[in-house]
């Protein structure tokens, strides 16, 4: 501190800005530290997947090196995964974007959604959004001066959130609704007639919809329907998705936006003079895991979909009530029965059986009363958590 | 089906009741599937990756070689079943390129190995030549790393 700084009156304050102060911390945190502190823990409390990407992905990344890619790219991303990107949309999802102007690529969904969100939201503007949901939902909406409003949603309604809730939820100030299915940390999907009713609210309302689609690729026996491919739908959403969990790649940290012209240009305006570019060596990466990834992307989800059926009938025969989980790589048991909190039952579920899974109330209230198990681990792990799991409840009961 | 497959090559010792939970196949119908293609030969046997090394067992591979002249209307047949009956000749191949056949030949001693190849293949009516290359070092086996591998390098927790 400079000597003129020192003269000054100390008054009782703290440089935090009240913004950041007044969000909770995440509750997920508290839970890494106890844990890394123990040993023999299986941890049913990942957000990722346990496979390491693809080697040929992998090895890509590392020619890219060797041929010197090492530099920025353009602020919107490489032109090449641009392109790779607007094929793959066609062909999924009959959806046609211009790899020049309708698509940016961000640094994962999370500043996809930072951006999308900084990019729309004036100061008391209202986000609709689901609880329980993604623990940066309502946190960036905040951030970016906006107020998430909750639709609590409930294992009675597997999770989904309806229209007729969001409806009555809107005000003058909402500006737009924020969804993500496959949902973390529920695994709902939603059915293409539930998601065309939220459409048709958007535009009855004029109302955008941020849709968090990272784990599109992951679902079982379903077909997963992307929001924009809804009618009407393509220049009133902003589609987040990403290859941290499809690709097996949350270290790489790519991700991208799509959507209107005018939309992609603000969240582009942002993303130049905060992040400039996504990492080169992770966009090379993205390229090929869009050209030559898919086979791989398809055994994962076989290798889930087996440890998915696994873990939830494992769970519901140790006597836990679980609705199935369509999609991305979680249950979302409820431990009601056992008389404890959630985070009680994560506490001593860690200490006593030394079995991590993520407290419900991390997502939300309306999370409250279950906890989050992630069955992205080795079979004979899931295996083994469930039999201590099960020990615990028979404790518990 | 191919599910019942896919799990049971990735671990042999599933029971049909986990097969079926895996795969949501009823168990009977499991059982059935597994059945069948065992006496089709589609299943041909259970094994288990060992790594011998680990528990101290001297084991000598060599990768042999082996050109031969073909004969009428058996061709390679023939004198590829002269070999793959030696229980020392552990898979064999006909391949394409400079040589005819590749045989994985394991023994116990280098020796061993030796003495096989120069008094049992090399003799063969129709084996023109034999070059043998010994396994010095094994790095995969059959789709499994042996040594080092990846390990888990991800956080135990994260949202
Ligand atoms: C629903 C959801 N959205 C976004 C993310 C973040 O993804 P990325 O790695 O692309 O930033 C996650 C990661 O856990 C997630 O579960």
């Amino acid at each position: 501190m400079s000597k003129s700084g020192s003269t000054r009156v100390k008054v009782a304050h703290s440089y935090i800005s009240e913004k950041v102060t007044n969000i909770p911390p995440s509750g997920i945190r508290r839970f890494f530290d106890l844990i890394s502190s123990m040993e023999g823990v299986i941890s049913l409390g990942v957000g990722e997947p346990d496979f390491v990407t693809p080697w040929h992905i992998r090895e890509a990344a590392i020619y890219s090196f060797e041929k010197g890619y090492t530099m920025y790219t353009s602020n919107q991303g490489l032109p090449q995964l641009r392109q790779e990107l607007a094929k793959y949309l066609e062909s999924c999802y009959g959806l046609s974007y211009n790899p020049d102007s309708e698509l940016l690529i961000t640094v994962g969904v999370s500043e996809g959604l930072d951006l999308a969100l900084r990019a729309i939201l004036n100061p008391g503007d209202e986000v609709i959004m689901p609880d329980p949901c993604y623990v940066a939902y309502p946190a960036t909406a905040s951030l970016a001066g906006g107020v998430p409003v909750l639709v609590p949603t409930t294992e009675e309604h597997d999770f989904k959130i309806t229209a007729e809730d969001i409806e009555r939820r809107i005000t003058q100030r909402t500006k737009a609704i924020l969804i993500g299915y496959p949902a973390n940390p529920t695994g709902a999907v939603m059915a293409k007639k539930e998601l065309t009713q939220i459409a048709e609210l958007a535009q009855q309302y004029d109302l955008l919809v941020i849709s968090d689609e990272v784990y599109d690729q992951l679902v079982y026996g379903i077909e997963h329907t992307c929001f924009a491919s809804l009618p009407e739908m393509r220049d009133r959403t902003i589609l987040l998705n990403g290859f941290s969990k499809a690709y097996a790649m949350t270290g790489w940290r790519i991700g991208y936006a799509a959507g209107s012209h005018e939309i992609i240009e603000a969240m582009t305006k942002i993303h130049q003079y905060t992040m400039l570019c996504a990492p080169i060596m992770g966009q090379m990466a993205a390229i090929e895991a869009l050209k030559k990834g898919s086979s791989e992307v398809q055994a994962m989800v076989r290798e889930y979909d087996r440890r998915r059926r696994v873990m939830v009938k494992g769970l519901r025969d140790i006597g836990l009530s679980c609705f199935e989980p369509k999609g991305a790589f979680y249950a979302f048991p409820s431990v009601k029965a056992t008389g404890l909190t959630s985070e009680e039952f994560a506490e001593k579920l860690l200490t006593e059986e030394k079995v991590a899974v993520v407290p419900g109330c991390a997502f939300g209230q309306y999370g409250e009363g279950y906890v989050r198990c992630c069955y992205a681990t080795s079979l004979p792990e899931i295996e083994e958590a469930l039999k201590r799991m099960g020990r615990f409840i028979d404790k518990h009961r | 089906m191919k599910q019942i497959f896919e799990s049971l090559e990735k671990d042999a010792r599933l029971t049909s009741e986990q097969i079926s939970t895996m795969t949501g196949i009823p168990a009977a119908e499991v059982e059935k599937t597994i059945k069948k293609a065992e006496k089709d030969r589609a299943i041909l046997r259970y094994k288990t990756v060992i790594d011998w090394a680990k528990l101290g067992e001297e084991q000598v591979w060599a990768l042999v070689e082996v050109k031969v002249v073909p004969q009428r209307d058996v061709g390679f047949d023939a004198i590829a079943e002269r070999i793959y009956r030696f229980p020392q000749a552990r898979s064999v191949y006909l391949a394409s390129g400079t040589y005819d056949l590749a045989i994985l030949v394991a023994g116990k001693t280098m020796q061993e190995v030796a003495v096989f190849v120069s008094e049992k293949l090399a003799p063969l009516e129709t084996v023109e030549g034999t070059v043998t290359h010994f396994i010095l070092k094994k790095y995969k086996e059959d789709g499994e790393i042996l040594q080092g591998g990846e390990g888990i390098k991800r956080l135990p927790i994260t949202p």
